[in-house]
């Protein structure tokens, strides 16, 4: 009766068993240790991530399942964790000054950020609708929790509260729409669902599952119409931790939605097609006449993240190779966007007093000449101007969503983007135009780092565009 | 089977009794009670469909401790729940329209449900029968082989929990004397006692 004592193969996990034991170590030694000044946890933090990415490059390139078909690795997902890892990596540099300063550097921060890192990479691999939930929510708790990391302030424990509870809501309507749909499939496992899911015999209950899950993805990669939160919890939490989360989590939510629709409903394609869709447009249009009228840097890309969600799932409504190749070139792009924007927030302090609205930009760029010349490359290439990155993301996913027949979708694409420009120009417009304020104090390095990395990643991408347009193609190709 | 029948609608009918309590009654208190009444019914319900250990463990965790817990913070915190009962009516009718569209979704659902056999799949892991081996045991067999990923991954979770409470909540309070035992076991006679000469009617 002893069902057989089969040990499954640990190699793919490899990265993800690394990161495991390196977060229990790390929490060990900071426990021991006790608090010290220094950046000595997220030294270590960096050091794992960065070992774990050389993991995650090393694994095989052909699909392989494990863990008796829980866990997955293919080029998607290794192209997407590798993603994954930049982000959060990006998120512990970012915050090395910022939180020594602020007085509330302490050792759980990096190691938050690497538990969640590690529910993000379980859910880039889930091939089952059990590692999915349990990965998401590892995920979530430790983002609920980094959210509100400056406990003293007002704004950033509103913000992890709010985070928490509109979290717990959407993981109810997961975790319903996941039980519909083993009830209406027999089988939590994605290959299975999609084999019993094609043609004309699909239940409504699976269909309705489908929409539940639809409204929990749509709130984690924070879509609309579940986009409340995202405002609100971007700007009440620590710059820094704002930066990880429209980084590193929008990486994993978007390869989650792009796994469970393609490698799950494949035969349904029709049914989620509309839902996807409608999900872009309304994205696509409240993240650019939403963030019209803003005056602060950190609600403005809230607002631009929301949109370029919207950008990225065009490309996984067209639902074919081309498609999820055009979301993993937008994802890569909007990494590089978003952490060098960040950084350019990060970078506007005097003193104490961190600056986080639109005017404080004024005449920038004669106070700061090298920092404005690459706020308005990040902000051409969000707007999406032709030399730079951002001009390649959308191109790739408007050119897939009209070989896919939905031409409607990409001239939308095309129309909000353009009222888009108009506040991203704006920043340009205030930097050189506007009469300078006082400068601000010079960069750290972390982030002199960070803004380097992505403003040469953004403007040379238009040049040598073929290695990542190569290996997000190969990363597409793996889940058909 | 007609009693198996009426002890199912007997159970079936106080949970979701107790579970419109629940939200309906004016005393925090009393709505922590239902709660516990709707566990303990579920918990029923489980035993009748052969899952014992579910049903010890829902009665165990959430009635036990989960719930007492609940009791504990509902009696401590001293919330005016009449007050934040104020306005209340005032979401009824998006809330009521959102009940009825989940109502209607759920008879569209349930009208749709018929169980195809070829619908069930082979499962992952048949339930072994009960003369066989029990629910604890065939549970274990699994839990620790084949779902092991989901153990450890539940574990990181309860970890992420920990290390969150401690970072939200734990706060160093200075000035706290704290016993040092090394130091007690330390002194001496000499350390610990000073004698004096009290001069007579005089005092030190």
């Amino acid at each position: 009766m002893n069902p057989a004592l089969t040990i499954p193969a640990f190699g793919p996990m490899l990265p993800e068993i690394l990161m495991a034991a390196g977060v229990l170590v790390m929490v060990l030694f900071g426990a021991f240790r006790g608090e010290r000044p220094g950046y000595g946890m997220n030294i270590i933090a960096l050091a794992l991530l960065a070992v774990t990415f050389l993991a995650v490059l090393m694994l095989p390139s052909e699909r392989v399942e494990t863990m008796a078909g829980s866990f997955v690795v293919d080029d998607f997902a290794k192209f997407m964790k590798a993603l994954t890892l930049l982000g959060s990596a990006g998120g512990v540099i970012l915050s090395l000054d910022y939180m020594r300063r602020e007085g509330i550097s302490r050792f759980e921060y990096p190691i938050l950020i690497v538990l969640s890192t590690i529910g993000m990479m379980m859910v880039i691999s889930a091939n089952d609708l059990i590692a999915l939930y349990l990965g998401l929510e590892l995920l979530s708790l430790s983002s609920y929790v980094i959210a509100a990391f400056d406990r003293d302030n007002v704004r950033s424990t509103e913000a992890g509260l709010k985070y928490f509870v509109l979290g717990a809501l959407s993981s109810g309507m997961l975790l319903y729409g996941a039980s519909l749909i083993y009830g209406f499939t027999g089988s939590v496992s994605f290959p299975t669902i999609a084999s019993v899911l094609t043609g004309t015999t699909v239940g409504i209950g699976a269909i309705v599952g489908l929409v539940f899950v639809a409204a929990g993805i749509a709130f984690k990669i924070s879509a609309v119409p579940f986009h409340m939160w995202t405002p609100d919890v971007y700007e009440g939490s620590p710059t820094p931790v704002t930066a990880f989360f429209a980084a590193a989590p929008k990486m994993a939510g978007m390869a989650m939605a792009t796994r469970v629709f393609i490698d799950a409903f494949p035969g349904i394609l029709v049914q989620w097609q509309q839902i996807i869709v409608f999900i872009s447009i309304a994205s696509m249009a409240l993240g650019s006449f939403a963030a019209i009228g803003q005056r602060n840097l950190k609600r403005l890309m809230a607002y631009s993240s929301i949109g370029n969600v919207g950008y990225a799932l065009i490309g996984l409504a067209a639902g074919t190779p081309a498609g999820v190749q055009g979301v993993a070139i937008y994802m890569a792009i909007y990494l590089a966007m978003t952490l060098g924007s960040f950084a350019i927030i990060l970078a506007m302090r005097r003193g104490n007093v961190m600056y986080e609205s639109i005017d404080d930009l004024s005449g920038l760029a004669r106070t700061h000449p090298a920092l404005a010349f690459c706020l308005a490359m990040m902000m051409f290439s969000l707007a999406g101007i032709p030399p730079l990155a951002g001009f390649f993301a959308k191109f790739y996913v408007f050119a897939a969503a009209i070989e896919a027949n939905l031409v409607a979708l990409a001239v939308i694409g095309v129309v909000t983007s353009v009222v888009g420009a108009y506040y991203y120009l704006r920043i340009v417009k205030v930097m050189y135009f506007d009469a300078p304020g006082e400068r601000y104090d010079a960069m750290p390095f972390g982030v002199k780092f960070v803004l380097a990395v992505s403003s040469v990643f953004v403007v040379l991408f238009g040049i040598v565009p073929a290695p990542l347009v190569a290996a997000a193609g190969a990363a597409a190709r793996s889940l058909f | 089977m007609t009693v198996t029948a009426a002890f199912f609608y007997l159970f079936a009918t106080i949970t979701i009794a107790s579970g419109f309590m629940v939200i309906a009654s004016r005393n925090p208190v009393q709505s922590v009670l239902f709660l516990i009444l709707a566990f303990v019914n579920a918990a029923g319900l489980f035993l009748m469909m052969g899952a014992e250990f579910l049903a010890m463990i829902l009665v165990i965790v959430y009635v036990g401790a989960v719930a007492v817990l609940f009791l504990f913070v509902v009696m401590m915190l001293d919330v005016d729940f009449a007050a934040l009962r104020q306005g209340f009516l005032q979401y009824l009718p998006i809330g009521g329209l959102i009940g009825v569209i989940l109502l209607l979704e759920l008879i569209l659902v349930v009208g749709t449900y018929t169980i195809d056999p070829g619908l069930v799949r082979s499962p992952a892991v048949p339930i072994p029968a009960a003369d066989v081996m029990t629910n604890t045991e065939a549970l274990g067999q699994v839990l620790y082989t084949r779902y092991f990923y989901f153990f450890q991954a539940a574990g990181l979770i309860l970890l992420v929990a920990m290390i969150g409470a401690i970072v939200l909540t734990l706060r160093e309070r200075v000035g706290v004397r704290r016993q040092d035992i090394s130091k007690q076991n330390a002194r001496t006679q000499e350390t610990a006692v000073e004698v004096r000469k009290v001069p007579f009617r005089q005092g030190i």
